[in-house]
């Protein structure tokens, strides 16, 4: 029973991870970069929502859909300004940017909102009770799960069935030949922006909700795991990133509980090396081999 | 009808028992490469089937094949960036079988790239010693001290790279970086650098590419020169008949990853097979 | 050899630059010119310029992308650390010591490279970098889980995995001492990195990375990345050159490493994390990739500037991020690089090579 509520809190987890990694991973399927600002985008999600509920007494709901817009304006804003400028310079320059915009978003929260934590009330408390109180789920679990599920469903068809999901794989596979095609590969990859902040919204707003703090660094930490999530599911791939979050939520909370909670962070990286040692694009990645 | 621009003091084709032919003069030598009935298949796909090839320890010989029919895909094999499938490949008599890219250059075969791969932010003498990176003997330690030996080893290099790049007179050159020189050139810093590896063995994937017919001239001269200086064997993929038949003595005809022909110009300029493969059937 | 070559010409500026820079400095420090902050700061600033140079070799001149490069600093702050420490009652004098630190900082480092190279640079691209981020936040968890200490019968080394261990499980003689104690680090350290002795490992560090990118090994490092099937094609051994270039670069932040924790009195391994290797990848960036001066300018203005705005302490990290993007935007983006251009006619040549 104690293993299954630890189990069940790693799926808990494994799900904001999958949900965040699957903002990375359509990000660096189009744009083919790193953005290391995802993770900040999370953290304001977390502010908008906290201020929509405590200051403006918002309904949750409300709050979600606020912290979506603002972070999906934000993502954009963001593509707009920074990277698209960048689009034919080197990776490392945008990798440098982003770098440059996450400290943007983190400091800017600092000076606007302070450094000590904030303390967040969840958008919904409350728990289920199984096994005569044995295993206890509380509803933020729960919801977790179900959001993250119904995403990544809606966004396999999305980019299945819909003109501009289908454009969206055209254009991460060959900008040029898109263009050629007649797609508007500016706005297509502003429309994944788009997508991915929102996705980063919900996320923080998940996450905020079961941790129930808040503060300017509080997107990193997660930022990095998803990025290694979807490096750990094949980045790119949208299932990829939804199993990879799943495996590694899980494998970290149940390191946390049975080896040590120093070296949860420490098991799930080196998860992720031995994946790559077997398969060096990760679980579902697909091996593009450099044509001579 | 392609005219031949000099002769390559021919010596005429003779069969060899690997179901071959090279040329008399080099008879009686090991010949430089056997391929026998190599293959490789990507995914279900056989690019290349049943590849047999002999070239002479001092031959210039022609794969010639219409697009797509896996030319490159053998010049691959050779060196073993891909491996193949089937089949064994000898050079000169040893068995390469395990063995990869690096062992294989180091074997002496050396190679130039349809798409230029020159390492572009280096300048053009460092690329030739590059070429030269195993004929240089001394290591990292030897480099960061400064010790006598570099100093020794540098200045050896130094003068083979010169020598080297006057073959085709870029001396001049030799403090540019490679990625900001012209095509052409870009080609023959390819070659330079690909004959600083010391090969017995030189594949050319498509020389003349992108030349003018007075470049290619030029090219085929310097090709002959090349084999003749070094003693080598050279085996060049081209589309450019005038470079083919002008210069090379064997020509092997690849379609569809098959070997359809091996031969002289003649030969092949008459072979009912090769004349279909090129130009297609004709409707009776 | 050849005289006139320009790069040797701007090699020969960098270590004349560095050496004029040190006298400046130096002078100006003992006639109190200096502020005490910045004094402070000069043993640092020296650490992170070896580290730009080290990172400079995995990035610039290798050409593949770590994220991790503090791990190894790291590992060379504490190996550098715990050697010093032990080794106060043996060897009195501070120089002598701080000598051994840098080398058993710069050993240990090594191997840690030698064991991230093996599984890393079997990696491409953007796998790689996020392995290395692996490896640094794996190596920063280890060492937080570290307890040693030395008494008469030698090291005592603890692994507190599950943090149920504390120091008095070292079980230390009378007279022993504690070096590391977890996650506090180490404490108590006797500060006797100097501000010379840096200066003297970053002209080490550039002997070393100069050197080498101008042999032969160096140039077939920068094969690897300019053409890495060209590479193969001419005979280069891939995973032997990328391990030298890796392992080198691993050694020279373990001494850097240990020349930074040995000027501080307390150490902690959470210092080391992964917003420190993107400060020094910044330096790099910046400074121009295989650009061994650009990277020293870079790391020490940018270690000097937080500090020299601590006036404006709340905004000096937004205005830092602004100018980064400003940057970055600036030297990349064709239009701006065009503004540029014509607002400074007659832009130096280095410019263009950075980033």
């Amino acid at each position: 029973m104690e293993f299954l509520s630890y189990l069940i809190s790693g799926i808990s987890l494994g799900s904001v991870y999958a949900i965040i990694a699957l903002g990375y991973t359509m990000v660096y399927g189009i744009a083919k970069m790193l953005n290391f600002a995802h993770g900040d985008v999370i953290m304001v999600g977390g502010y908008i929502s906290l201020i929509a509920m405590m200051n403006a007494g918002l309904s949750p709901w409300v709050a979600i859909l606020l912290a979506m817009v603002v972070c999906t304006l934000l993502g954009v804003l963001i593509e707009g300004l920074a990277y698209r400028p960048l689009r034919a310079a080197p990776s490392l320059a945008v990798l440098i940017t982003a770098i440059g915009v996450s400290y943007l978003l983190q400091n800017s929260a600092l000076l606007i909102f302070g450094a000590n934590p904030k303390s967040y009330t969840p958008i919904i408390t409350g728990t289920v009770h199984l096994f005569d109180g044995q295993l206890s789920i509380s509803y933020v679990s729960l919801l977790t799960v179900a959001a993250c599920i119904v995403i990544m469903v809606a966004l396999t068809l999305f980019t299945s069935k819909s003109k501009m999901g289908k454009a969206m794989r055209a254009v991460s596979e060959d900008k040029a030949a898109a263009q050629l095609m007649g797609i508007n590969v500016n706005s297509t990859i502003s429309l994944t922006f788009a997508i991915g902040s929102a996705l980063a919204a919900i996320a923080g707003v998940l996450l905020c909700s079961s941790y129930s703090t808040l503060m300017p660094t509080t997107g990193s930490m997660p930022g990095i795991k998803a990025f290694t999530a979807a490096v750990f599911g094949g980045i790119g791939s949208i299932p990829g990133a939804f199993l990879g979050g799943l495996i590694l939520g899980i494998v970290e909370s149940l390191s946390k509980a049975y080896i040590s909670s120093q070296l949860a962070n420490s098991i799930v990286f080196a998860a992720l090396i031995v994946v790559l040692l077997v398969k060096p694009t990760g679980l579902l990645g697909k091996y593009i081999p450099e044509k001579v | 009808m392609p005219k031949k621009i000099r002769s390559v003091n021919e010596s005429p084709l003779v069969p060899v028992p690997t179901d071959s032919y090279i040329p008399k003069r080099d008879l009686g030598k090991l010949p430089v490469l056997e391929a026998r009935h190599i293959g490789i298949d990507f995914g279900g796909l056989r690019a290349v089937d049943d590849f047999t090839l002999t070239v002479g320890s001092t031959e210039i010989t022609g794969l010639i094949g219409p697009n797509g029919a896996g030319k490159t895909t053998i010049f691959n094999m050779l060196t073993k960036v891909y491996q193949p499938t089937r089949g064994t490949i000898l050079i000169n008599g040893k068995d390469t079988g395990p063995m990869d890219t690096v062992q294989v250059s180091k074997l002496g075969v050396a190679r130039t790239f349809q798409n230029i791969r020159l390492f572009n932010e280096q300048s053009v003498e460092d690329n030739v010693k590059l070429g030269m990176h195993n004929q240089i003997n001394y290591g990292m330690f030897s480099g960061i001290m400064r010790l006598p030996n570099y100093w020794r080893q540098e200045k050896i290099a130094h003068e083979r790279a010169m020598e080297l790049l006057s073959i085709f007179n870029m001396q001049d050159m030799a403090h540019m970086k490679a990625g900001s020189l012209p095509y052409g050139a870009q080609r023959r810093l390819e070659i330079i650098r690909a004959l600083g590896t010391n090969p017995c063995l030189l594949l050319l994937d498509e020389p003349a590419a992108g030349m003018n017919p007075s470049e290619t001239a030029e090219l085929m001269e310097n090709i002959i020169k090349i084999r003749d200086t070094f003693q080598i064997a050279i085996l060049l993929i081209e589309h450019d008949m005038n470079l083919v038949m002008g210069i090379c003595e064997g020509i092997a005809v690849l379609n569809f990853g098959k070997l359809i022909a091996k031969g002289t110009a003649e030969d092949i300029q008459n072979d009912p097979v090769v004349i279909e493969a090129y130009l297609g059937k004709k409707e009776d | 050899m050849k005289t006139n070559n320009p790069s040797r010409l701007k090699d020969f500026l960098t270590f004349a630059g560095v050496i004029l820079a040190f006298l400046v400095v130096y002078i100006m420090r003992s006639r109190g010119m200096l502020t005490r902050s910045l004094s402070g700061q000069l043993v640092p600033i020296c650490a992170y310029v070896v580290m730009a140079i080290s990172l400079n070799l995995t990035v610039g001149v290798l050409g593949e992308l770590s994220l991790g490069h503090a791990g190894f600093m790291s590992v060379g702050a504490f190996s550098g650390v715990v050697a010093a420490m032990s080794l106060a009652s043996v060897i009195p004098s501070p120089v002598l010591r701080l000598v051994i630190a840098m080398v058993v900082g710069a050993i240990f480092a090594a191997i840690t490279g030698v064991i991230v190279g093996v599984p890393v640079l079997r990696l491409q691209g953007d796998y790689l970098a996020i392995v290395t981020l692996a490896f640094g936040e794996i190596i920063k968890d280890l060492i937080n889980c570290l307890i040693v200490g030395v008494d008469g019968n030698g090291l005592h080394i603890l692994f507190n995995a599950t943090g149920s261990r504390s120091v008095s499980d070292l079980h230390l003689m009378e007279g022993g001492k504690v070096i590391i104690k977890g996650a506090q680090g180490a404490t108590g350290v006797k500060a006797i990195a100097t501000f010379p002795a840096g200066v003297v490992l970053i002209l080490l560090a550039l002997v070393i990375v100069l050197n080498l990118m101008h042999s032969r090994s160096g140039r077939a490092i920068m094969a690897l990345r300019d053409n890495r099937i060209a590479a193969e094609s001419v005979g280069i051994n891939v995973t032997k050159y990328k391990m030298m270039a890796f392992v080198t670069s691993a050694a020279l932040a373990g001494a850097a490493g240990a020349l930074y924790g040995l000027n501080f009195s307390t150490i902690v391994s959470s210092k080391f994390n992964f917003n420190t290797s993107i400060t020094v990848l910044v330096f790099v960036v910046l400074g121009g990739l295989g650009n061994m001066t650009g990277s020293i300018i870079a790391a020490a203005v940018l270690t000097i500037l937080p500090e020299a705005l601590r006036g404006f302490d709340k905004y000096r990290m937004l205005a830092y991020a602004i100018v980064l993007i400003v940057v970055m935007l600036g030297t990349n983006n064709p239009q701006a690089k065009a503004l540029v251009g014509k607002l400074i006619p007659h832009k130096k040549k280095g410019a263009e090579e950075g980033a």
